[in-house]
C-alpha cells in the first residue's frame, strides 16, 4: 500500500510538472511592454513553487512509503516537535513568500501609479452586453459628451455609447467596434461599462482590467509587436460572456494615422 | 464544568422527537451529514452537466434537453453555491462538528440543544429555497456564485435574475442565520462545556479547528447576511447601494449613486474567510488521522493550533486580493498582496508538521490515513498557486481564467472533501456502529486522488494560456478554440472520478447495515470519542463524566503498556 501510494503521488507530480515544464500550454507570446516583466516574474514564481512542489510531494510520497508498518519496522519515535525547526521553516517561509511578493511590486507600481506618457493614444473603451465599443477624441484631441438618454445599444457605433452629436467635442470623435492602435505608442485608456461588470482582456497585450459602471478607469500599456490580439471578455456579464470577444489591431503609426484618418472622413 | 441548558437524563421517545426534530447532538450531527451527501451529488450533477456543455456545446441530453448559455451559467452559479454553502460549510461543522466536538471534550451535548436544532432545520429550509430556484420562471440565476451587482441587482439583465435571484439571496441569508446559531454554539460548547482536565492546550486539533472557524463564522455570516438585505433591497425596494446610473438594452434603470464594488468588499469580506470555514475542519481532521495511523504524536501541536490561529487572523486582512483587477485603489492592493502572502506562511508550517508527524511514525494504511495522505497532497498542489495569484502583478494574467477555478477547487474543494472522506472513514464505526469495506475505501480512493488531479490541474495549464472561465463555451474566440483538448481531457477525467463516487455511496450504506461490528475504538486511537460506547449513548458518556490526564496525541509513549495513552487513562503514565 505503501509502494502504491508512493507510485501514485509520484506520478501525478511528474506528470504534472512535465506539462508545465515542457511548457505545453504556456502564456501568449508577450507583445506588449509590460510582457517582459510580468513573465520573468511568473517565471521566477513557478521556478519557486515548483521545487517546493516537487519536494513536497516527492518527499511526501518517500515518507510514506519508508515509514509504512510492517512486520520489521520500529516503534514511532515518540517526538513532539522541533521548536527550532518550526521557527526556521516558518521564518524562511515568511522571507521567501514576502520577498518574491515585493520582488513583483516595481511592476505593478510603474503601471499604475505613474501616468501615461505624454503624447500617447487616447481610447475609451466602453464594455456593454455583449460587446466592445472604442472610442477616439480626434484631432481636437477632447471626448465629446454622451448621455446614458441617447444609449440605443441595437443601433450600434456612437449611438451606442449614447454620444451626444450635438456637442462640437463629439463631431471629430470616432467610435468603432475593433480596436485600432500604433506599435510602441503607449495607450491611455479609459475603461467604462453602461449596463454590468465587464473586463477588458488582452492577453497577449498582458493586460486585464474591470470595465466598470459609475466608474471611470483610466490604465496605459504600450503594444511592441504588430499584429491581432483578441479581447475576451473576463468578467461574467450575463448570457453572452462567453461570445463578447473583439480584437485590437496593432499597426505602424502609418497605418494607424491612416486608418483614423479613413473613419473621420466616413464620419463626414 | 458548566452544565448544558438542558441535560438530557433519559433518551427521548417516539420517532418524530428521536430522528426529526432531536435535540440530540449526534442525530442533528448525522443529519447535517445526509444534508450535505444530498448536496454533494445534486452540486455534482451540475457540474457534470456543465462539463458536457463544455465539450458538446449542442448535445441535447436526455431528460435535460438542450443546455444554453444562459442555463450553462445557471448550472455554474447553483454549483458554486450549493457546494460552498451546503457542502463544504454544512459537512465538516455542521455534520461532524456537530457530532464530535462535544464527545471529544467531554460533554453530554451542545451548550444549546434546541438552538442546535433550529439551526439545522433553517439549514434545511435554506437548501430547499435554494433548489426551488431551478423550478421558478426564468430558471436559476446566471450570476454566478459571487453575484456581483450590478448584474445580481438587476432583474433585467438575464434570465434567472428574476424570482430566481430572489430565491437564491433568500436562501444565502437563511443559511447566514442558521450559521450565526451554529456559530454562537460551537464557540459556547468549546468555551464552556470542556471536561475536568480538557485544558485548551489538551483540546484536538479537530476541537480547536472547528472552534477558530466557528470565530470566523460568526464575524464572517453576519456580514453577508446584511449584504444580501442591501441587495434584495436593491432589487425590490429601488435602493441603490450598489447599482449607478446603468442602462440595460438602452433602457435607463432607475438607480443612482450606488458602488458595484461595496458589494464586492461585504462579498469577499465573507467570502475570503468562508475559504477557512470550508478548510480548516479538514485541516483538524487530517492532524488527527496522520498523528493515530502514523502512530506518532502531532509534530508541533502548539505550532499547529497558532497556525490555525493564525490562519484565521490573516484570514480577515486578504478579502481585496478578489479584487486586483476590480478597480480598486491600485495602493490597496500592495497591503492585500502582502498579507495574503503572510497567509501562506503558517500553511506552510501545517504542511511541515503533517510531514513531521510521519516521519519517523509507523503508517498504517486504513481508508481515513489514505485520505489523510491525499489531503496533504492536494493542499500542497493547490496551495502552491496561492502565491501566484496573491500577486497583483500576475493577476492581470491569471485572474478570472481557470488558472484561478484550479486553485480553488484544488483546495477549497477537493482538499476539503478529502478532509470529509478521511473524517466519514475514520468516525463512521463510531456514528453507524460498524466497519466500512476497506477493499472499496481503497479503490474509490486511488480513483479518486487520480480523477481528481487529472480534473483539476489541468485547469492551470488552460489559465495559464489565458483560458477564461465562466465561458459556456469555447466556440466563440480563436485561441480559446485550441484549448478545447484540455476541456475535453477534463471531462473525460470527470466522468470517471464521478462514476467513482458511487461506489463510496454504495460502500456507506451498504456498510451501515451489513458491514462487521465495530469495537469501541478501532483505530486504537486517543481522543475522548474512543472511549466511551459504539454508538455513544445518549448523553455520550453513559452517565460518566470523563477526566482528561492527558494531551490528545499520545502515541507510542515509552513505558505505556500499549502503543497509546488514551486521554482519560490515570496519569501513571507520564506523558508530555
Amino acid at each position: 500500500m505503501g509502494l502504491a501510494l508512493l507510485l501514485l503521488i509520484w506520478l501525478i507530480t511528474l506528470a504534472s510538472t512535465y506539462f508545465f515544464v515542457a511548457k505545453t500550454w504556456w502564456l501568449p507570446v508577450g507583445a506588449s511592454a509590460a510582457a517582459h516583466w510580468i513573465d520573468s516574474q511568473f517565471a521566477l514564481t513557478f521556478i519557486i513553487m515548483g521545487i517546493v512542489f516537487l519536494a513536497a510531494q516527492l518527499g511526501l510520497g518517500y515518507i510514506v512509503w519508508r515509514y509504512r508498518e510492517g512486520p520489521s519496522s520500529v516503534p514511532a519515535s515518540y517526538s513532539h516537535g522541533n521548536t527550532t525547526l518550526e521557527v526556521v521553516w516558518t521564518v524562511l517561509t515568511a522571507i521567501l513568500f514576502i520577498g518574491l511578493n515585493l520582488m513583483g511590486s516595481s511592476v505593478w507600481a510603474s503601471q499604475r501609479f505613474d501616468a501615461a506618457e505624454a503624447g500617447a493614444v487616447q481610447v475609451e473603451v466602453t464594455g456593454m452586453q455583449f460587446a466592445w465599443y472604442f472610442r477616439y477624441p480626434g484631432p481636437d484631441g477632447k471626448y465629446g459628451a454622451t448621455s446614458p438618454k441617447l444609449m440605443d445599444p441595437s443601433a450600434g457605433g456612437e449611438a451606442a455609447v449614447g454620444l451626444n452629436t450635438s456637442d462640437p467635442a463629439a463631431k471629430d470623435d470616432v467610435v468603432t467596434g475593433t480596436m485600432f492602435l500604433p506599435v510602441d505608442r503607449e495607450v491611455d485608456v479609459s475603461l467604462r461599462a453602461v449596463d454590468v461588470i465587464h473586463s477588458f482582456f488582452v492577453p497577449s497585450l498582458r493586460f486585464k482590467q474591470d470595465a466598470v459602471p459609475g466608474l471611470n478607469i483610466h490604465m496605459h500599456f504600450k503594444p511592441t509587436a504588430i499584429g491581432e490580439y483578441e479581447i475576451a471578455c473576463a468578467e461574467l456579464c450575463g448570457l453572452g460572456h462567453y461570445k463578447m470577444h473583439g480584437m485590437v489591431h496593432v499597426v505602424s503609426q502609418e497605418d494607424f494615422d491612416k486608418w483614423l484618418a479613413a473613419r473621420e472622413a466616413e464620419k463626414q | 464544568m458548566a452544565t448544558p441548558a438542558s441535560v438530557h437524563a433519559h433518551t427521548p421517545q417516539g420517532f418524530i422527537r428521536k430522528y426529526i426534530f432531536s435535540l440530540d447532538h449526534k442525530v442533528i450531527g448525522i443529519q447535517y451529514f445526509f444534508l450535505a451527501l444530498t448536496a454533494v451529488f445534486v452540486g455534482m450533477f451540475l457540474s457534470l452537466l456543465m462539463r458536457i456543455h463544455l465539450v458538446w456545446p449542442a448535445a441535447v441530453l436526455p431528460f435535460v434537453g438542450e443546455i444554453k448559455p444562459e442555463t450553462y451559467l445557471s448550472l455554474l452559479t447553483m454549483h458554486g453555491t450549493i457546494m460552498v454553502f451546503f457542502v463544504l460549510t454544512t459537512a465538516p461543522q455542521g455534520g461532524f462538528g456537530n457530532y464530535f466536538l462535544p464527545i471529544q471534550i467531554g460533554a453530554p451535548d451542545m451548550a444549546f440543544p434546541v438552538l442546535n436544532m433550529l439551526s439545522f432545520w433553517t439549514t434545511f429550509v435554506g437548501f430547499v429555497v435554494i433548489l426551488a430556484a431551478f423550478f421558478v420562471t426564468g430558471g436559476a440565476p446566471l450570476h454566478g456564485w459571487t453575484g456581483y451587482a450590478p448584474l445580481s441587482a438587476l432583474p433585467s439583465a438575464g434570465p434567472g435574475e428574476g424570482l430566481g435571484a430572489d430565491l437564491w439571496i433568500t436562501s444565502i441569508a437563511i443559511f447566514c442565520v442558521a450559521s450565526l446559531m451554529g456559530a454562537l454554539n460551537f464557540i459556547t460548547t468549546t468555551l464552556d462545556l470542556r471536561a475536568k482536565g480538557m485544558t485548551m492546550m489538551r483540546m484536538p486539533l479537530t476541537v480547536w479547528s472547528w472552534f477558530i472557524t466557528a470565530i470566523l463564522g460568526l464575524l464572517a455570516f453576519g456580514v453577508l447576511l446584511s449584504a444580501g438585505i442591501l441587495l434584495l433591497m436593491d432589487r425590490n425596494l429601488g435602493t441603490s447601494f450598489y447599482v449607478p446610473l446603468v442602462v440595460v438594452n438602452g433602457q435607463i434603470m432607475g438607480h443612482k449613486g450606488g458602488s458595484p464594488l461595496l458589494w464586492q468588499h461585504l462579498f469577499w469580506f465573507f467570502g475570503h474567510p468562508e475559504v477557512y470555514i470550508a478548510i480548516l475542519p479538514g485541516m483538524g481532521v487530517a492532524s488527527q488521522v496522520l498523528s493515530t495511523f502514523s502512530r506518532k504524536p502531532i509534530f508541533g501541536y502548539r505550532a499547529m493550533v497558532y497556525a490555525m490561529l493564525s490562519i484565521g487572523f490573516f484570514g480577515f486582512m486578504v478579502w481585496g486580493h478578489h479584487m486586483f483587477m476590480s478597480g480598486m485603489s491600485p495602493y490597496s492592493a500592495f497591503a492585500f498582496s502582502i498579507l495574503t502572502m503572510c497567509i501562506g506562511v503558517p500553511s506552510a508550517i501545517k504542511t511541515f508538521n503533517w510531514l513531521g508527524t510521519m516521519y519517523k511514525g509507523r503508517i498504517r494504511f486504513q481508508t481515513p490515513m489514505l485520505y489523510a495522505i491525499g489531503f496533504v497532497s492536494l493542499f500542497v498542489s493547490g496551495g502552491l498557486s496561492g502565491p501566484f495569484l496573491a500577486q497583483p502583478v500576475l493577476d492581470i494574467q491569471l485572474h478570472d481564467t481557470y488558472f484561478v477555478v484550479g486553485h480553488f477547487h484544488l483546495i477549497m474543494g477537493v482538499a476539503a472533501i478529502f478532509g470529509m472522506f478521511a473524517a466519514t472513514y475514520y468516525w463512521f464505526p463510531k456514528m453507524f456502529g460498524r466497519m466500512m469495506n476497506e477493499t472499496w475505501g481503497r479503490v474509490h480512493f486511488f480513483l479518486t486522488l487520480a480523477g481528481t488531479y487529472a480534473i483539476f490541474m489541468p485547469m492551470h495549464y488552460l489559465g495559464m494560456a489565458g483560458g477564461t472561465r465562466r465561458y459556456s463555451q469555447y466556440t466563440e474566440v480563436a485561441y480559446l478554440q485550441k484549448l478545447m483538448p484540455i476541456h475535453q481531457f477534463m471531462t473525460y477525467a470527470a466522468f470517471i472520478t464521478i462514476a467513482a463516487q458511487f461506489i463510496f455511496v454504495l460502500n456507506l450504506f451498504w456498510s451501515m447495515f451489513k458491514g462487521p461490528k465495530a469495537s469501541d475504538n478501532p483505530w486504537e486511537a486517543t481522543t475522548l470519542e474512543w472511549t466511551t460506547a459504539t454508538p455513544p449513548p445518549h448523553d455520550n458518556f453513559g452517565g460518566v463524566t470523563p477526566v482528561v490526564n492527558h494531551g490528545p496525541y499520545e502515541y507510542s509513549v515509552p513505558g505505556a503498556p500499549k502503543d497509546y495513552v488514551m486521554q482519560n487513562d490515570p496519569a501513571t503514565v507520564a506523558t508530555h
